[in-house]
């Protein structure tokens, strides 16, 4: 419960913020860059389920997994929907062409498929419909937060801070999931 | 080419907060010091301004509110809705500048004293910025070339750099690692042409510490970070400055930074740019839209190689 209120409130905020004019001097910014943030904060929160349960043993992270899963799906959507219809006011042409010209773009967009492919994926029927491949399908969140963080480095002009956290929040995520790395760190807490 | 109308709007307007009313006189016009400035278009004796190029047909002005939350100002933060809040206690006053280098008559001002000693136009331009937003914006300045026509540049000069304020104790931006201070160059030429401007004011009000007050340059064809705020130095100097972003990502910004939509920023496309309030996207014009105005001051370069 508290994980879909925390996942929810963001988005009130947001809604408030539109119409309380409080997006500042240009709001369709303003809603790109927050959807994009919330998205990558539950991505990476989403990310860390899996170690806190198989490394620290915190049995409960895996029961909010799929579903921060899914709202940070949600939020790259709200995000892809800001840039599709109030950034480039719905002109496909000019979208195909600037997603197809500009790296963060076509990362970015692969990234949204990768989410797309998951999100539509989880759930209970699915699963067993794809078996062992639901597994090596889902394992490309890896990819998708390589994609997203690197695309996240694309957009800023200067100021590398945000990105950089990001990054190496990631690494270490992905770090605990390393067989020997995991283990080490459960040999150390078992002592 | 879509062509910008041309509208002669309201001239020499009253700077807004100062009683004084400014002089109707002209300051003489000056003999051209350099073959440079001989290229540059005659800008001096014109009592009424003949700018801007504004059609509000297809440029209606960004609302106020907008230009003035909406802000790039390292010095004070890189968050461009904070500029404002960080900024609003920003000293202006008083406030000089030194103009000096290769000049026969160095000057320091007092900034007051530049809004009564020249008429303050207003001019109203397209504002582009290298993160390929724009806006449009009513200022109130004079030409730049008012300036160098009176400190009057020797024949070495051959470019102007100018320099922003630097003050840790009042810009909490400059603790991150920037080759502050921020400074910004013009080719002779380009700060002679009429387009140039020192804004003073927007809107009818002063300008506001997040616009560049007391005292910035406008120079509407460029990117926006070319129109450097909050100037407490101006240099003739023989060599192209270095400018910040120069020193910072030379690979990305270069010193002429015109507005091009055919030479993309090596991360990012500026075939296209999105108006403040609207939804969609613009295609950008080549020089801002004031290809007229100043494309022959680049004649024959190679706007790739010179981005």
């Amino acid at each position: 419960m508290a994980i879909h209120f925390a996942s929810i409130l963001p988005l009130i905020i947001l809604i408030k913020d539109w119409f309380t004019k409080d997006l500042g001097g240009d709001p369709i910014n303003e809603i790109t860059h927050r959807t994009a943030d919330i998205a990558i904060i539950i991505l990476l929160a989403s990310l860390t389920c899996t170690p806190l349960f198989k490394v620290f043993g915190f049995r409960q992270a895996i029961k909010v997994r799929r579903a921060l899963g899914r709202y940070a799906f949600f939020y790259a959507l709200l995000h892809f929907l800001t840039f599709l219809i109030l950034d480039y006011g719905f002109d496909i042409r000019l979208v195909l062409v600037t997603i197809t010209t500009a790296p963060r773009l076509i990362l970015g967009s692969l990234a949204f498929l990768i989410l797309f492919a998951l999100a539509i994926t989880s759930n209970v029927k699915t699963m067993k419909f794809l078996g062992k491949n639901w597994k090596r399908l889902h394992r490309f969140v890896y990819a998708a937060g390589i994609l997203l963080v690197i695309h996240y480095f694309l957009a800023v002009k200067s100021d590398f801070r945000l990105p950089t956290v990001s990054a190496v929040i990631l690494i270490i995520l992905l770090l605990l999931r390393v067989p020997i790395v995991r283990n080490k760190i459960v040999l150390l807490r078992k002592r | 080419m879509k062509r910008t109308s041309m509208v002669v709007t309201a001239s020499a307007i009253l700077a807004a907060c100062d009683g004084n009313v400014p002089g109707t006189t002209e300051t003489a016009p000056n003999v051209p010091a350099t073959a440079e400035i001989e290229q540059a278009p005659t800008i001096t004796s014109i009592s009424e301004p003949e700018y801007s190029l504004w059609d509000p047909k297809t440029d209606p002005l960004s609302e106020y509110e907008s230009v003035i939350e909406y802000n790039n100002y390292y010095e004070f933060t890189t968050d461009k809705s904070r500029v404002a809040e960080l900024a609003k206690n920003f000293q202006t006053s008083p406030w000089s500048v030194e103009v000096s280098g290769m000049v026969q008559n160095p000057k320091t001002y007092d900034v007051d004293d530049l809004k009564t000693k020249f008429d303050q136009e207003e001019r109203i331009y397209r504002l582009r910025c290298v993160e390929a937003w724009s806006m449009v914006i009513p200022w109130q300045g004079f030409p730049l070339a008012k300036i160098l026509d009176e400190v009057v540049p020797t024949s070495d000069a051959k470019y102007v750099k100018f320099t922003t304020l630097l003050d840790e104790a009042q810009m909490p931006g400059v603790r991150y690692p920037y080759p502050w201070p921020y400074v910004e160059g013009l080719r002779i030429d380009e700060a002679m042409h009429d387009l140039t401007i020192m804004a003073t004011g927007l809107y009818g009000k002063d300008l506001l510490p997040q616009n560049g007050s007391p005292l910035r340059l406008v120079v509407p064809w460029k990117y926006g970070f070319k129109s450097i705020k909050s100037i407490v130095k101006i240099e003739l100097v023989d060599e192209m400055p270095t400018s910040l972003w120069m020193a910072l990502a030379p690979n990305e910004y270069g010193f002429y930074a015109n507005v091009n939509p055919d030479v993309s920023h090596p991360r990012w496309s500026q075939a296209t740019e999105r108006r403040i309030g609207e939804i969609g996207r613009r295609d950008t014009l080549l020089f801002n839209g004031y290809t007229e105005e100043v494309a022959y001051l680049y004649d024959g370069m190679d706007l790739r190689k010179w981005y």
